[in-house]
């Protein structure tokens, strides 16, 4: 049948199951918002308050569903301001796509208004981009985008539509989505009989897992694994719900905030095996210190990871559930008993600690939190130290239960995301971490949740202060806390109440499980504006490029408040 | 750092050159030469280049390369088995005196003339980059007016082609 671009882009939508996108209207893709207007019983647009917010929730409903995510944008401002959403999805693996308006192929290059070049801003953060000039390349070009961003490592793909594109028409024909295998092919027997050899040598082995434990959907494989070889398992804050925190193998999480006994025990472990994690600085430190006393061995999907940021001694390269099955499958089981012991000592000897008295502490929240959802709440959140809190004190029992800018570092990133995520799962309570300056930024998307009646939960650790900045400042910069006091008069209760929501403020420790109650059973848009410390610190802390061991703690001697 | 010489199939449209020198500026490679063009396949160009790392570094590139979708193969041109060739154009001084010494020498290295003045030549020069380099430093007391080099492109000696190599 003869249909327009626009009515094109949504049919190749439906085709690949997708029944929900955010957005932003914009002159550019008035022709793509006229067929939505049609289209409306079948996909259901979100209209955020800025075009940031919908590039967030579309990963957060990506991260929450493991569906693609999808955004859709205008032309010039409308797509730059997905920059930093699509930005955030690929250095976290998040299959999105984006989709933005063009001006008319005539008025391409020319700096017309609404112009921008957005094929060139986003080629190095999407796994690729497209720009559509022509009617009869759309469809296909749809349908290879979606390939593209679920296939091996999933990652975000833009496509570029020029106006005249969603106007002009031409035939289109309903064609079955391309299935999307695991990759298998790059299993070599050899790496797998390497890998078993390193396996069955070690005394004592760790396993580390990253984010590709979630997107291979491979957590009962992990179970199993650490079983058979018996070992304990450390987790990145990609990883973390990949490998349930209640699992007796569990040490924490690993890095710059991670626990004692995991660090710990990296440097004293014989084997360390990295599972679809891509060794970032802030779970590496030191590299040429790293894991110094062991072997390494890691599985990932992308070739490219291997010897990139850690030279690694053996690698086995393809879809970790089927390699862990694999594995599995060949390996005896395994008695690590002394090691275990060790490590438990750790655990027992170094658990999380803060200072526990009448004060309304960030961590005491997140342990009350953890003890009323029990792991079965979707919890998002922002970045900085409520992030870090949220990673240490919640228990991640499940996959896509913690959905969190790992790798950009996102501020801002929560409410969209939370936002996303309720609605791909209405039935889940949604709880938004966030601080007073991350909330600042992107706050306005409070609207987007009360228009749509989105019960999400923001609960802002309000310490009045860039809370991990000034943490550095503090403890490597003498407390010269340089532009990171936000003694802003706002009142978030106010606001929050401006846009229609409810609201609570909240300074007693005494009121803070009574509280979280009370928001669950509103069911609709709540902040509360928890009072903390702005000296209030994540602990331990390993400083940036130094070696696991290297922990400050609130003990520690160097730390001058 | 040792020389290493890449030969990529891509797709051939636009922004796929970007998406190659992009991919080396974004993740600090360097490239010390480029060449492209169309293949015998109109869909498909060929990009050749040159570039400096360890064994580490290389392969990082190689593939990070790979995982861009436009490319569809690359393989590492090694000295022991493959031709390189580049193409230089240089504009040199020579007046009378000078003329004949130049002729010379661009015969010695089986270069060719391809535009003669009063007070100029331009001397076309094939060959492996160690040769033209030699050439060049003898041109210099001449006087070099210009010079363009297309920059490194290579085959690999035999029937065997990049498209018989496996994919990773």
């Amino acid at each position: 049948m003869k249909l327009n671009g626009s009515e094109i882009l949504l049919e190749c939508l439906l085709e690949q199951g997708v029944d929900t996108i955010f957005g932003y209207p914009g002159g550019a893709v008035l022709n793509i918002y006229d067929a939505l207007y049609k289209y409306s019983d079948k996909i259901k647009h979100y209209l955020t308050s800025h075009e940031q917010g919908a590039s967030h929730a579309a990963d957060g409903y990506s991260r929450a569903t493991g569906k693609v995510g999808v955004c859709l944008a205008t032309s010039g401002p409308g797509a730059t301001n997905l920059v930093t959403g699509i930005a955030t999805a690929y250095a976290d693996s998040v299959p999105l796509i984006a989709i933005t308006g063009n001006v008319g192929v005539a008025s391409l290059g020319k700096d017309s208004f609404q112009e921008v070049d957005i094929q060139g801003i986003t080629m190095s953060i999407t796994k690729h981009n497209f720009i559509v000039r022509d009617v009869n390349m759309l469809a296909e070009t749809i349908r290879k985008a979606f390939y593209i961003a679920q296939s091996n490592k999933p990652g975000p793909v833009l496509i570029d539509i020029t106006k005249d594109v969603t106007s002009d028409t031409c035939e289109y024909e309903y064609k079955k989505p391309k299935k999307i295998l695991p990759r298998t092919k790059t299993i070599k027997q050899n790496d797998l009989l390497n890998a078993i050899k390193l396996i069955c040598k070690s005394k004592k082995p760790i396993i580390f897992a990253g984010g590709g434990i979630i997107s291979s959907k491979a957590t009962e494989e992990l179970i199993k694994f650490a079983e058979l070889i018996d070992s304990p398992v450390t987790l990145s804050t990609m990883g973390l719900g990949g490998f349930p925190a209640s699992n007796i193998r569990y040490t924490g999480m690993l890095g710059m905030h991670g626990s004692k006994a995991s660090n710990l025990s990296v440097m004293e472990c014989d084997l360390f095996i990295a599972l679809g994690t891509r060794f970032s600085d802030r779970v590496s430190g030191n590299t040429s210190q790293f894991a110094k006393n062991s072997k390494i061995l890691h599985i990932d999907i992308d070739p490219a990871e291997i010897n990139k940021n850690i030279f690694i001694d053996q690698s086995v390269i393809g879809d970790l559930k089927e390699i862990l099955k694999r594995l599995n499958s060949m390996l005896t089981k395994q008695d690590h008993k002394d090691w275990n012991n060790q490590v438990n000592q750790l655990k027992l000897k170094y658990p999380l600690t803060y200072k526990k008295d009448e004060q309304l502490k960030p961590q005491y929240i997140m342990e009350k939190i953890n003890e009323i959802t029990k792991g079965q709440a979707i919890i998002t959140t922002d970045v900085g130290q409520h992030q870090m809190w949220a990673c240490q004190y919640i228990k991640h029992e499940k996959p896509r239960h913690l959905i969190t800018s790992g790798g950009m570092g996102t501020m801002g990133f929560g409410l969209g995301a939370s936002i996303g995520a309720s609605i791909g799962n209405p039935d889940k309570i949604i709880m938004n971490i966030t601080g007073d300056g991350c909330f600042r930024m992107n706050c306005i998307e409070i609207a987007t949740a009360v228009e749509y009646n989105i019960p999400v939960i923001i609960l802002i650790m309000n310490n009045h202060a860039l809370g991990m900045v000034r943490q550095w400042q503090s403890i490597f910069y003498d407390s010269r806390y340089s532009y990171t006091t936000l003694n802003k008069t706002t009142d978030f209760v106010k606001l929050a109440q401006a846009y229609n929501a409810e609201a609570f403020h909240i300074t007693e420790k005494s009121q803070v499980e009574e509280i979280l109650r009370k928001a669950i059973s509103l069911k609709k848009p709540v902040v509360i504006n928890f009072e903390i410390d702005c000296d209030e610190k994540v602990f331990p802390m390993i400083p940036a490029n130094s070696n696991l061991d290297h922990f400050i703690t609130e003990n520690s001697k160097d730390l001058l408040t | 750092m040792e020389k290493h010489i890449l030969s990529i199939l891509v797709e051939n449209h636009s922004s796929v050159l970007s998406r190659i020198t992009g991919l080396f500026s974004r993740r600090c490679f360097n490239i010390s030469s480029l060449s492209v063009g169309e293949t015998q396949d109109p869909k498909h160009s060929r990009i050749t280049i040159e570039t400096y790392g360890d064994e580490f570094i290389i392969g990082q590139i190689q593939k990070q390369l790979d995982n861009l979708v436009d490319v569809i193969k690359i393989i590492e041109l090694k000295p022991c088995n493959s031709v390189y060739r580049e193409t230089n154009l240089i504009k040199v001084r020579a007046d009378s005196t000078a003329r004949a010494e130049i002729i010379d020498t661009v015969k010695i290295f089986r270069g060719s003339i391809i535009d003669v003045s009063q007070e100029s030549l331009v001397i076309e020069i094939l060959g492996e980059k160690d040769k033209n380099n030699a050439f060049i430093e003898l041109m210099k007391p001449y006087g070099i007016l210009e010079l363009v080099r297309t920059g490194i492109t290579g085959l690999e000696r035999g029937i065997k082609t990049l498209k018989d190599y496996k994919d990773y």
